[in-house]
């Protein structure tokens, strides 16, 4: 239906965000990315590739799947399990500065399940939020550090994010 | 084959009732859970409140601790009944065994038994998802789940390697679990026993049968060595364990006819010198301790995905 962000709009808002954590935390000496499972993950590379691009340093980059976190997983008795993927972060969080990268920030129940998965990772020194989507309709006490776009939405729409990594072309579509 | 998105059963009762794709899906997902076990903390909070028995009616350490394990990384709460100093010994039969615990309203019931059989029976009354760990001669689905994940770790694939599955075939509930899964993913498989240990109708299942171990290793990218289980062997079924050894043991000299880089796998409790030497056992064709590691993140798959739910929007 509408297009809310086409590829060049995306590639902007990363470009900005990566301005934004490097002026919010004066380097990237202790920084690190994780991506939530599936679109954060490449998300949080092209963000990793930016901070290069302006800092010369590699940051180091994880991916995180939350699957067994989610809070709504054994809420009926009989039906399909969500599929879990392979969660990787080879590299310590302790004393780190963590962003945690994910494309849509919705009722806030993943990013809920993704601290509670890092938390049994380590003891980072921070955790910040960075999403591309903004989409309102908060369920718990979470916000986000760095937004792509916020897009107003009503819950009956749904917000597509598609990636060139996952989904062939960069778009942002709100539908319904 | 595509992956399979589910299970269409809530119960794992044996290898022969699951479609290929719902094997790739319990590999993929033990892919997942091994990584769990490699985190600084091995406990996910996946299956809290949810209420997991394990009924052992036959002895078993490693299976019961593999299983346990799995359950307390998933966060479950369980409880073990061994056979010894319960009421199986006062004479309960298994049905009234079955409804008692039924009773308590267990999410899962884990089950080992000596009858063929047993946890089909108890599938029939229980609302539990029950999973089978071993029900006489019959099946071992998780143990062949794990030996499958183990040889797709090292050689990347099933389909098209050459598995030779040899010892106590008559008694092996292992071999039918696996002879199901491995045909079903398109490995060629060849069983090997005595005449008195080879049970009837492999052949029509698709297996290369023969009495020569030389036969079965020759080309073998992956050997199978199955334990000699005197316990079930009421009758003379062997002259010595030593004739036994001589023309049925697994030596370094055998493993130069196998396939360069095959592997040598045993489920367990092995007989060092009757169906496999202690050079083989510990030597560098060995992956029984990958085995006993793998088969945590395997049944934490299997429990899992037998655990329903339904997924949402985050």
């Amino acid at each position: 239906m509408a297009v809310v962000m086409d590829a060049d709009r995306v590639s902007r808002s990363l470009m900005r965000i990566a301005h934004e954590i490097l002026e919010r935390n004066r380097g990237v000496d202790d920084l690190a990315l994780v991506g939530i499972r599936a679109r954060g993950v490449p998300l949080a590379g092209r963000i990793a590739a930016a901070l290069k691009a302006l800092a010369g340093v590699d940051v180091p980059t994880g991916a995180l799947d939350i699957t067994l976190y989610r809070d709504d997983l054994m809420r009926h008795a009989v039906g399909p399990q969500p599929v879990i993927r392979r969660t990787e972060i080879p590299f310590s969080i302790d004393d780190r500065v963590i962003l945690l990268v994910d494309d849509v920030l919705y009722t806030g129940r993943t990013i809920r399940a993704a601290l509670d998965a890092l938390i049994d990772f380590g003891r980072p020194k921070a955790i910040q939020l960075v999403v591309l989507v903004d989409r309102g309709h908060r369920e718990l006490p979470i916000r986000a550090d760095y937004v792509g776009r916020n897009i107003p939405t009503s819950q009956q729409q749904s917000v597509q994010v598609r990636l060139v990594e996952l989904d062939g072309r960069d778009e942002v579509e709100v539908e319904g | 084959m595509t992956t399979a998105t589910t299970l269409r059963s809530r119960h794992l009762l044996g290898i022969r009732d699951l479609e290929a794709g719902e094997i790739d899906l319990i590999l993929e997902t033990a892919l997942a859970m091994k990584e769990v076990g490699a985190r600084p903390i091995k406990k996910v909070p996946t299956l809290r409140g949810r209420t997991v028995v394990n009924l052992f009616f036959e002895p078993s350490t490693r299976t019961r601790m593999s299983f346990e394990l799995a359950e307390k990384r998933l966060s479950a709460d369980t409880l073990g009944m061994t056979t010894t100093g319960s009421s199986v010994v006062k004479g309960e039969t298994l049905s009234d065994t079955a409804r008692t615990i039924e009773a308590m309203a267990p999410d899962m019931i884990v089950m080992r038994h000596a009858s063929s059989g047993a946890p089909h029976q108890l599938a029939r009354v229980c609302r539990a998802s029950i999973i089978n760990a071993g029900d006489g001669t019959h099946e071992h689905p998780t143990q062949a789940l794990l030996d499958a994940f183990t040889i797709r770790e090292r050689k990347g694939r099933l389909a098209g390697l050459r598995v030779a599955i040899i010892g106590d075939l008559i008694h092996s509930r292992v071999l039918r679990s696996n002879v199901w899964l491995l045909t079903k993913m398109g490995a060629q498989v060849v069983a090997c026993a005595p005449a008195t240990l080879m049970p009837a109708g492999l052949r029509e299942l698709g297996v290369e049968v023969t009495h020569e171990i030389d036969t079965a290793v020759e080309g073998a990218d992956v050997i199978m060595m199955l334990r000699v289980q005197h316990e079930r062997m009421h009758g003379l079924y062997l002259p010595s364990a030593r004739e036994y050894f001589t023309y049925f043991g697994l030596t370094p000299a055998r493993m130069r006819l196998a396939a360069p880089e095959a592997i040598v796998m045993h489920p367990g409790p092995m007989n060092r010198g009757v169906e496999i030497d202690s050079d083989v056992a510990d030597g560098p064709w060995s992956v029984i301790l990958d085995q006993v590691a793998n088969g945590v993140a395997v049944r934490m798959a299997v429990l899992y995905l037998l655990a329903g739910g339904e997924g949402g929007e985050g």
